[in-house]
């Protein structure tokens, strides 16, 4: 299994993986001793990853210590040690794993605008459909035009049926009725979709906490999944918007989308030192089952090995 | 949100001890430095470009302009802000308008940069100015897009085009202009796919389709949002399509933007519109200088009074000002302010606009548009002769006036507070305005 999504992975981080292991290798190849010059080009790939400056002297300081306690200097050896240090900067606990066995489980799903939160819903369905779970969408994005019917397509797609209301309703009305209609299906798996609004909006966010109340009031029994969604471009303000949707929802987990193409998505080691967030999920395409379960150790040799 | 402290700020930190000192030296301005590319860097601009404009800014900073400037933390900053602006194009470029019509815009990009949106925002600025737009839609591939636009061009009352995903949309793109020559449409705007850029066979429709319409503008969307990678995607589609500009979306209160300053850097293609809000008309031109400030944290002063002057009614602003002079303004005057405050969005967007005010110290000053409603409520309650007079306000009057808009005496007591404030500041604001030519800038809050 871990070999499909090492494939999986590796193959939607070629571009990347060309990108920071040549540029590496190339460092090494023109360094003999490790010194202030290599520290400090590391320094530009990490930040050109869009990891961030305070992440990167972070790691680059963790860095040093970690070679002067393994008595490295040869350029060659600093590879491995950049990769240890890196691996502990996304390492996801076996507890915060996607979990596809619990039942009832809800699943609310956040993020900005043109993140891709409703192709990774339709995405998600599949996953859990395919594990032989009862699954049922929510249109919970009742503002951006078509939103409810893009679900539809995907629901379609998947088979799996959407609970919808009209566009402009409230959205924590819609999530209700999807709450009622599990409950008395007995459905396995609830997956909601909620607007794409912008994080700074202030009386959009309250707009996600009635839909947190709803939630939290008519159906506490269900284990909770909250995700938020983050376009692998994204840049510095990847944590920002982490900061401020974890103001209003008890992330859980993060979906990183779009890693199919040349950016790097350096910006979630970022989001995990300085939110705590874990990413849970990797999107590495368009196709229905283009969407993997995150594993920090592959993430990171995909990068650089 | 300590994440973007204003460099402003960061930079007067760092000169504080020389001003009245008169003098810089390579050590201070080094350190100005570091704390400028840490603002780029954070803002998203692309580390090679900071590392190329530090070096700029650095050359010309340690030339005469600073030394004996008695402010040289501002000095610092206008350098920085000019060569900023500079590296962004200076000045606004305008769309170029075929003398043949139909004028055909073709809008590409990646997925989710917010194409099908901005295809309705640009389609609804330019027929304000007295264009006949038609909307295309190309994209066949993302699930309900059509729909979208269809949506989008329905609510603006602006026709789209369609022929339903099974068409190629190099033929869409060609059919459309027939159709606008056909209906006296003088505009076309082509929504396109999201794509990647490494993606060769999508690429090449576009070619495709460019080849097909031979657009005047191609016009790349790109995410303010998106960070050190907006470079490689601007330069793939340039290489590929020969953009024309760049239109920046999603810009809103927190996104710095730093990548409108890396694609114009790399592609010299200028950044064209600004897409700052999710409402149709939040769609600007766009202007350098008030960008550079932006990626700096330095507010944008400009688009704060161009705001207040296009929701103000001059007439109403000149009788309040009389009114203040003449220590006659009324809690209904008070009212109308705010409502009219209230048209200019939401106070928090609007604060982020006034330089050095950044999200730490808006804090303390709590703007809360639910503050307002209340506000609102409160005077509403109030007969037409209490609004005159406050002083009429007595206990009994408080009560009836809190029960009736659902407040506590406490928040009436707290308005006729505020009021007295606002009253008193006006009043010093005019005098020390006298002659000073504000157009009509009246808030009461500020």
């Amino acid at each position: 299994m871990l070999k499909i999504i090492f494939a999986k992975l590796s193959e939607g981080l070629n571009k990347t993986k060309h990108n920071i292991t040549d540029r590496i290798d190339d460092l090494i190849f023109n360094y003999g001793k490790i010194d202030e010059e290599l520290l400090e080009e590391i320094e530009e790939i990490l930040i050109t990853a869009d990891v961030g400056m305070n992440t990167t002297l972070k790691i680059i300081s963790e860095l040093r210590t970690s070679l002067k306690e393994r008595k490295i200097n040869e350029s060659s050896e600093i590879k491995s040690v950049l990769k240890d240090v890196l691996i502990s900067h996304v390492a996801l606990e076996e507890e915060s794993k996607i979990d596809y066995t619990t039942t009832p489980q809800i699943i609310l799903v956040i993020g900005v605008n043109g993140a891709g939160k409703t192709t990774s819903i339709g995405k998600m369905a599949k996953k859990y459909k395919d594990k032989n779970k009862s699954v049922l969408l929510v249109a919970g994005d009742t503002f951006r035009a078509a939103a409810i019917d893009q679900l539809k397509v995907w629901g379609h797609r998947v088979d799996v049926e959407v609970i919808s209301q009209q566009e402009g309703s409230d959205p924590a009305s819609v999530i209700y009725d999807g709450i009622q209609a599990a409950k008395s299906r007995g459905t396995d798996v609830l997956i909601c979709d909620t607007a794409g609004r912008l994080h700074n909006k202030k009386n959009l966010v309250m707009e996600l906490n009635k839909v947190f109340r709803i939630v939290e009031r008519e159906y506490p029994e269900a284990k909770r999944e909250v995700l938020l969604v983050l376009d692998a471009t994204t840049g510095q303000n990847a944590i920002i918007q982490a900061k401020t949707f974890k103001e209003v929802a008890d992330i859980t987990g993060i979906i990183l989308t779009k890693l199919d193409g040349t950016a790097k998505g350096g910006a979630i080691l970022a989001v995990k030192d300085e939110v705590g967030i874990p990413v849970k999920l990797v999107g590495l395409g368009e196709k229905i089952e283009d969407l993997e379960d995150f594993d920090g150790e592959t993430f990171i040799k995909a990068l650089i090995d | 949100m300590a994440v973007f402290e204003g460099l402003s700020e960061k930079l007067q930190n760092t000169f504080k001890n020389l001003t009245g000192r008169g003098k810089l030296n390579e050590k201070d301005i080094k350190e100005a430095m570091r704390e400028v590319k840490l603002a780029l860097l954070e803002a998203d601009v692309n580390f090679k470009i900071v590392k190329q404009f530090i070096s700029d800014v650095s050359e010309r900073a340690n030339g005469t302009d600073v030394m004996g400037s008695l402010t040289p933390g501002q000095q610092v900053i206008k350098i920085v802000n000019e060569e900023l602006t500079k590296l962004m194009g200076e000045t606004n470029v305008k769309i170029k308008i075929s003398s043949k019509p139909p004028t055909v815009i073709m809008l590409v990009g990646l997925q989710g940069a917010g194409k099908t949106t901005t295809g309705g925002k640009l389609g609804n600025l330019l027929k304000k100015q007295g264009k006949k737009p038609l909307l295309v839609a190309g994209d066949i591939y993302r699930p309900a897009a059509i729909k979208q636009l269809q949506v989008v061009g329905e609510s603006l009352e602006i026709p789209v085009y369609t022929m339903g995903d099974q068409i190629n949309p190099v033929d869409i793109a060609k059919a459309s202009i027939n159709q606008a020559n056909k209906n006296g449409q003088d505009l076309v705007i082509i929504d396109t796919a999201g794509r990647l850029h490494i993606d060769d066979n999508l690429m090449d429709e576009l070619s495709q389709i460019k080849n097909a319409v031979n657009p005047d503008e191609i016009l790349l969307v790109v995410d303010s949002m998106t960070g050190q990678d907006a470079v490689n995607v601007a330069v793939a589609f340039d290489e590929k399509l020969g953009l024309t500009g760049v239109i920046l979306t999603k810009l809103d209160g927190d996104a710095r933007g730093g990548a409108a300053l890396s694609v114009r850097a790399v592609t010299g293609k200028p950044i064209k519109f600004i897409g700052v809000g999710e409402k149709f008309k939040d769609f600007e031109e766009f202007y350098p200088d008030r960008m550079a400030s932006r990626i700096l944290g330095m507010g944008d002063i400009m688009s704060l009074i161009e705001k207040a002057q296009e929701n103000f009614d001059e007439e109403k602003a000149m009788k309040l000002q009389k009114k203040i002079k003449n220590q006659e303004l009324d809690l209904d005057d008070f009212l109308e302010q705010m409502q009219q405050m209230k048209n200019m969005g939401p106070l928090s967007e609007l604060m982020n606009m006034i330089p050095g005010m950044n999200s730490k110290a808006m804090k303390n000053i709590n703007v809360d548009d639910k503050e307002l409603v209340k506000v609102e409520a409160v005077i509403q309650s109030m007969t037409k002769k209490e609004r005159k007079d406050p002083n009429l306000l007595n206990a009994s009057r408080k009560k009836r006036i809190a029960a009736g808009s659902g407040t506590n005496v406490s928040d009436v007591n707290r308005l006729i507070k505020q009021f007295e404030q606002t009253k008193k500041m006006m009043k010093q604001m005019t005098q020390m305005t006298k002659g000073n030519k504000m157009g009509g800038m009246k808030m009461p809050f500020m």
